[in-house]
């Protein structure tokens, strides 16, 4: 029998059993639409992500004060504080090779005032470098001066919001706010970037990291970003910048150093096993999508007997009735996933649609994965009722009318 | 004439239960190559039993089967196949059609089992449907023809391999007499024409047609008749 009259004598059944051939059809459909949409869900948090981090700048490295540490010993009976990550440490770093931008940062709340109107917000003291380093774009002025980052300055760079807040729709370059008790002049005024890492980069005040010193009261750093030229030496300059800060801490390795890569893979993983887990769930759906084909075809079998015993009697061997009910299976499942796909792609893109700030995408493997699950569950529980067929007794099968 | 078909203490028994019903019983017969039997009995008696033999679909309990001089019984269930594919011919009381197909369709399915291409497969089966008179019905499906036209379906469907042999169980017992009498001409016709017919009928005015005639009872053979 070839595979055309194979195909061509299961359509004739689809023909006959249209109903039953709807609802495997729906049951197979849902479950691998369920897994192309979960997926799609799940790559699209992925990539929101990863999106987010990009926008932190690229080729970055991030240097704490502190050293993470998880050992098993106790805590040293004299407490040793870490030294303090200063100015002085972000400016030695510079005679790394490779380093083309250095960023110490400062973070930190407090008011600030335009004419009595008043708001509390985040100010992060930087320099020049900062800019580039996290893509800052500007709407009105400048941004920082590039000036010796150990000497305060009394000029501020305010965020999209912050400016609506105070100024409305009045000039706001030039013009001095007061942060607790030190005055600042604007002179420049952010593009609206929205959040990243859970800054909102709209509402926040930069002025040079001396005066955010100067402000807070502290001696030491937040954080010294460092943009590095290239992403093939990320390694070398986190090892060197390890090395130079331990060297200048009386050998102690006291920061933490880490590159954005390993933090977009640590979350790319964590993501991606996560995006599996929902996919792996919403393959349950497939599992019982199969069970109902297996049930449905021993139903088709018993109803079938006076036709399969003809078959027989016509010639047809045990195995080519045995491929014939695995290929209607197998017909089945594929029709049912490529409905099933139609429809996971097309809820996905609706999706995309209601959330656009999600980038909502099927992956390109989901499809082929859920389609060859889908085949093979339906090969799989095609397996059971086929092989009843094929063991029937042609004389009993022919016994009933 | 050579033997087409040579039975030596076939039996069949089936487990009924705690009984051992023995459905044929020690059956020893020949049948001549473009032979006609009739095989009569009671109901129950063993008579299908031995059609089912005969064509394959059974496989006896003890016994040799010599089909065209070769032993059937040790045969596989893909050879066994093949040779009823190939040289039997099985015309029942309920016809046996597929519902969903076409009477074509259904002419044509055991040249697709055997893989013939389509080409041959509607010559012969366009044969067949005017020498039996129901080309007109051809793409009609079996609950749209007639118990006649239906009949005449499942004979081309034996027909249609150019077999050696054909079984028929109660040919005419779902007829009408005008219908039921057309159907045993065209039966008829295929054994003069040399096909080796043998036909299960409780109908002793059909039986008394045939060239022998053979009666079954408790699956033995009681009675064994020659014109």
């Amino acid at each position: 029998m070839t595979l055309i009259d194979t195909l061509h004598y299961t359509l004739t059944t689809f023909r006959a059993h249209r109903l039953r051939l709807s609802l495997m059809l729906l049951a197979t459909a849902i479950g691998v639409a369920s897994v192309v949409i979960l997926t799609s869900l799940g790559e699209g948090a992925r990539n929101y992500v990863i999106n987010e981090f990009s926008s932190m700048g690229s080729n970055l490295i991030i240097v704490f004060p502190g050293k993470a540490e998880t050992t098993g010993a106790l805590p040293p009976v004299v407490g040793e504080a870490p030294n303090d990550l200063t100015i002085d440490d972000a400016m030695a770093l510079k005679r790394i090779l490779g380093i083309t931008h250095i960023a110490p940062i400062n973070i930190g709340s407090a008011p600030i005032d335009w004419r009595r109107r008043e708001r509390e917000t985040t100010i992060i003291g930087g320099n020049h470098a900062l800019a580039t380093i996290q893509n800052i774009e500007l709407a009105e002025g400048e941004f920082l001066p590039d000036i010796d980052p150990r000497k305060t300055s009394p000029v501020a760079v305010i965020g999209a919001k912050i400016r609506e807040d105070l100024f409305g729709n009045q000039p706001a370059l030039g013009e001095w706010i007061r942060i607790e008790d030190y005055r600042f002049r604007v002179i420049g005024v952010t593009r609206s970037a929205g959040t990243a890492m859970g800054i909102n980069r709209d509402e926040i005040v930069i002025i040079p990291v001396a005066s955010a010193q100067q402000l807070f009261n502290t001696p030491s750093l937040f954080r010294i970003l460092i943009h590095t030229r290239n992403r093939e030496n990320i390694e070398q300059v986190r090892d060197d910048t390890v090395a130079m800060i331990t060297k200048r801490h009386d050998g102690e390795e006291d920061v933490t150093v880490i590159t954005q890569d390993a933090v977009l893979s640590a979350f790319d993983r964590i993501l991606g096993a996560l995006t599996m887990t929902v996919a792996g769930i919403a393959s349950v759906s497939l599992l019982v999508a199969g069970v109902l084909i297996m049930n449905v075809m021993l139903i088709s079998v018993s109803q079938r007997r006076g036709e399969i015993g003809l078959l027989k009697a016509v010639g047809a061997s045990s195995r080519q009735i045995l491929w014939l009910f695995i290929s209607e299976a197998a017909l089945l499942s594929l029709l049912g996933g490529l409905i099933g796909i139609a429809l996971g792609i097309g809820v996905s893109e609706l999706l995309a649609q209601l959330y656009p700030t999600l980038p909502i995408a099927p992956p390109g493997w989901v499809i082929g994965a859920a389609l060859s699950i889908c085949l093979g569950s339906g090969i799989l529980f095609g397996v059971l009722p086929a092989k009843h067929a094929a063991r029937l007794d042609p004389v009993t099968a022919l016994a009933r009318r | 004439m050579s033997p087409i078909i040579q039975l030596n203490g076939i039996a069949r028994h089936f487990q009924v239960g705690e009984q051992r019903v023995k459905a044929l019983d020690h059956i020893d017969l020949t049948i001549e190559q473009g032979g006609y039997m009739a095989v009569m009995g009671p109901s129950g008696s063993g008579k299908s039993t031995l059609l089912n033999m005969i064509g394959l679909l059974d496989r006896p309990t003890a016994g040799e089967y010599l089909l065209n001089g070769h032993e059937t019984t040790a045969l596989s269930d893909d050879e066994q196949a093949t040779v009823r594919r190939e040289q039997i011919g099985f015309v029942f009381q309920f016809f046996h059609l597929v519902p969903r197909l076409s009477a074509r369709e259904n002419i044509e399915l055991p040249m697709l089992l055997a893989g013939i291409d389509p080409t041959e497969r509607h010559q012969r089966a366009n044969k067949l449907l005017t020498d039996y008179r129901i080309t007109d019905r051809a793409d009609h499906r079996p609950d749209q023809l007639s118990g006649g036209q239906r009949q005449r379906v499942a004979i081309a469907r034996a027909t249609v391999m150019q077999p050696k042999i054909i079984l028929a169980d109660e040919p005419t017992g779902n007829l009408d007499r005008s219908n039921g009498h057309e159907v045993m001409e065209i039966i008829e016709q295929l054994n003069r024409e040399g096909i080796t017919l043998i036909m299960v009928t409780h109908d002793p005015e059909l039986g008394a047609r045939a060239h022998e005639q053979i009666r079954i009872v408790d699956g033995q053979i009681t009675e064994h008749l020659r014109r």
